[in-house]
């Protein structure tokens, strides 16, 4: 692609990175959550390939970084959810709600405009399954994309 | 003798414990083959235990509750939410603990096969992940209470199932037949999100037991009924909607294929589900009885008069196994149409249930069992051809062994499990309608015609000079296929041990609406 797309590429990808991962983080108080935010971040994968090439995309993003991306957070989900066995609980259970510290401060009943460290588990959670379809949806994307032919005199043109 | 902390957990265990297992594989993979293999097997090992403690629990003490996120699992109902089960609850009743019976026997002798049958394959620990899915998925849609819970696991069984069927590319081939799996499952699974969307409309609630409970039978239920067997009886392959089958079935792996019959038949299970737990006497139960025996006859005749000129061996039992279904429909229907009226069905419709129901059990081993012959045949010779088959009896003993009783056990000749099951429809079916008998008969017989023609072009004959040097299959292959096959004879010559412990509890179960609501509402 031209110049002028690269640099608005470049600019645009740490924005549509830090919004994903806001939506990721927010998402047990507003619309969104993991799945949202890590699909909005793949969207900036999709991004770079479509202003770069796929073979110069695939030098900055290691396919085995995003399969690691893939392990990590679905072991985050079932290892937060495991854990809950460990305080002789059932399976799933929020054991961070309401125990104050990061993630569990009380809920005060009633309209209120949300606050952040609140939620227990379920921001673990959505960190968890934001970091899995950031790494999932990227590889797809990939895959998708890998197929791509390149006209060679375009390229020239254009770097 | 059992911990306590599995004895408790075991519904959740059964779920966590293949999807802790998928998600690790990969990076075990990564490791050495050997401990990817040892894994496996462990965790469908540790799981299949742990589903026949679950399984014994149910048929001791009935019914299971377990409520996700609660502060203790049996507690269905939040102390503050006004009587409506909120969380997710796993409803383990003696229909479900049945059904996981079989997916732990089926899922643990496919993966021992598997171990071997696919090892000259690369990028198997994928393959393993996405069977550790389906096995996940399979338990969990049967054991869930849950019916947008039922929706997920459908999904992550169908996205797993089609993953593996395009596991072994075969020139585009397999991964044709995975598009057309693929499709068809997100329709029906869209079909199936909107009849959710119907009850949730109507009954605030998505709770299968507070659905059942507020049931009213108006005309939206009734759409949701059509959309619900539409989708269900086209995802366990019931004619008109079996198109799919042959498809699937011949090109995955066969160790999958194997599992792929108990995935079918996990859908087999929420239809009926469905028609006995959520409607019962709601519905013009004669009506919707013919509908699915209409359907089961469909499938019994148009199943075997396709099996008969295939040539490819897997495809064949593929059509077979579309045939099969259709006397589990057929008993089950029969069941149904005679519901309520309490004199019928002691008579015969509670027989005809439990030859249904039983059918299930037996279908999934010997149809598994087969699948599984075909799959090592194909292991050592390479084709699934019939007609480039031929005197491999002489080098392969022990598979034409199991083939034999897999081959008799699905035409139901006697002291296998198969005609135990087919029997008690037959009998059942003709007091009910003594045309349907005669066509279940008919189908048999022309079951057991294909049958021994796949033998013979398979096994008997002059050893073929291109297959002098065949060997017999590896020892894990053959484990699991003895599994299978010493279950289906031992199911065999104690059917009544089978019935009255393990299948007559599970059909009481689905035809008790009442006992299933209690056990979640407690009684209300």
């Amino acid at each position: 692609m031209s110049k002028l797309v690269r640099f608005a590429a470049d600019i645009l990808y740490p924005v549509v990175l830090i919004f994903g991962l806001y939506i990721v983080a927010h998402g047990h108080i507003t619309p969104g959550g993991g799945f949202q935010g890590g699909a909005v971040i793949a969207t900036g994968v999709a991004l770079v390939i479509v202003a770069y090439s796929y073979k110069e995309v695939i030098g900055w993003i290691g396919k085995g970084g995003l399969m690691a991306r893939e392990v990590i957070g679905l072991m985050g989900f079932i290892g937060v959810a495991l854990f809950a066995f460990l305080f002789g609980m059932p399976f799933f259970y929020n054991y961070l709600a309401g125990q104050g510290g990061l993630f569990g401060v009380p809920v005060a009943f009633g309209p209120n405009p949300g606050e952040l460290n609140t939620g227990g588990t379920v921001p673990l959670m959505n960190f968890a399954v934001g970091i899995e379809v950031w790494g999932g949806l990227s590889l797809v994307i990939l895959y998708l994309l890998s197929g791509l032919i390149e006209k060679k005199d375009q390229e020239e043109e254009g770097s | 003798m059992i911990p306590d902390f599995i004895w408790t957990n075991a519904p959740a265990l059964l779920v966590a414990i293949p999807l802790l297992g998928a998600f690790l594989c990969p990076i075990i993979g990564k490791i050495s083959p050997r401990a990817r293999n040892v894994w496996v097997g462990g965790i469908m090992l540790v799981t299949a235990i742990v589903a026949l403690i679950l399984a014994y629990r149910v048929f001791t003490d009935g019914t299971v509750l377990y409520t996700f996120g609660a502060a203790v699992p049996g507690l269905s109902i939040p102390l503050d939410s006004g009587g409506i089960p909120i969380r997710i609850i796993f409803t383990v009743d003696a229909m479900s603990a049945f059904m996981d019976i079989i997916c732990a026997i089926v899922g643990f002798s496919a993966i021992l096969y598997s171990l071997a049958s696919e090892s000259r394959n690369s990028g198997l620990e994928m393959y393993y992940t996405l069977f550790l899915l389906m096995v996940a998925g399979v338990f969990g849609m049967v054991s869930t209470g849950d019916f947008f819970n039922f929706f997920v696991f459908l999904e992550i069984l169908s996205m797993a199932s089609a993953g593996i069927i395009a596991y072994r590319v075969d020139g585009g081939v397999a991964v044709e037949a995975a598009i057309k799996y693929f499709v068809l499952s997100s329709v029906g699974a869209i079909f199936v999100l909107f009849a959710i969307g119907i009850y949730y409309g109507q009954y605030d609630a998505l709770n299968m037991a507070m659905i059942a409970y507020r049931m009213q039978g108006s005309s939206l239920d009734m759409i949701a009924l059509v959309m619900l067997v539409a989708a269900l009886a086209m995802k366990c392959g019931a004619v008109p909607m079996h198109f799919w089958t042959p498809d699937a079935y011949s090109m995955a792996p066969s160790s999958a294929t194997a599992f792929l019959v108990v995935a079918s038949q996990a859908s087999l299970y929420g239809l009926f589900r469905v028609l006995f737990t959520f409607y019962n006497l709601t519905l013009n139960a004669v009506t919707v009885g013919w509908i699915i025996i209409i359907l089961g006859i469909l499938s019994m005749v148009v199943g075997v008069t396709m099996a008969i000129p295939q040539k490819d061996v897997k495809r064949l039992m593929a059509y077979h196994a579309v045939s099969q279904t259709g006397y589990m429909l057929l008993g089950i229907g029969v069941g149904l149409a005679v519901l309520g009226n309490q004199p019928l069905m002691e008579s015969f419709g509670y027989m005809a249930m439990n030859g249904g129901v039983f059918h299930i059990l037996n279908h999934a081993l010997y149809k598994g069992l087969l699948f599984l012959t075909a799959g090592a045949i194909f292991y050592r010779i390479g084709t699934r051809n019939l007609n480039k088959m031929g005197g491999l009896g002489h080098n392969m003993k022990w598979t034409m062994v199991f083939f034999i009783i897999g081959a008799l056990a699905i035409a139901g000749i006697p002291p296998l499990n198969g005609f135990a099951s087919k029997l008690m429809i037959y009998e059942s079916v003709f007091i009910f309608n003594p045309i349907l008998a005669i066509i279940a008969m008919v189908v048999s017989i022309l079951t057991l015609a294909s049958f021994v023609k796949v033998f013979h072009s398979i096994f008997m004959g002059p050893k073929l000079p291109e297959y002098a040097e065949v060997k017999e299959a590896p020892l894990p292959m053959l484990l699991g296929m003895g599994i299978l096959a010493s279950l289906a004879v031992i199911f065999g010559l104690f059917p009544d041990i089978v019935v009255t412990t393990l299948v007559s509890p599970a059909v009481h179960a689905l035809t008790d609406q009442a006992a299933y609501i209690a056990s979640v509402l407690g009684g209300a």
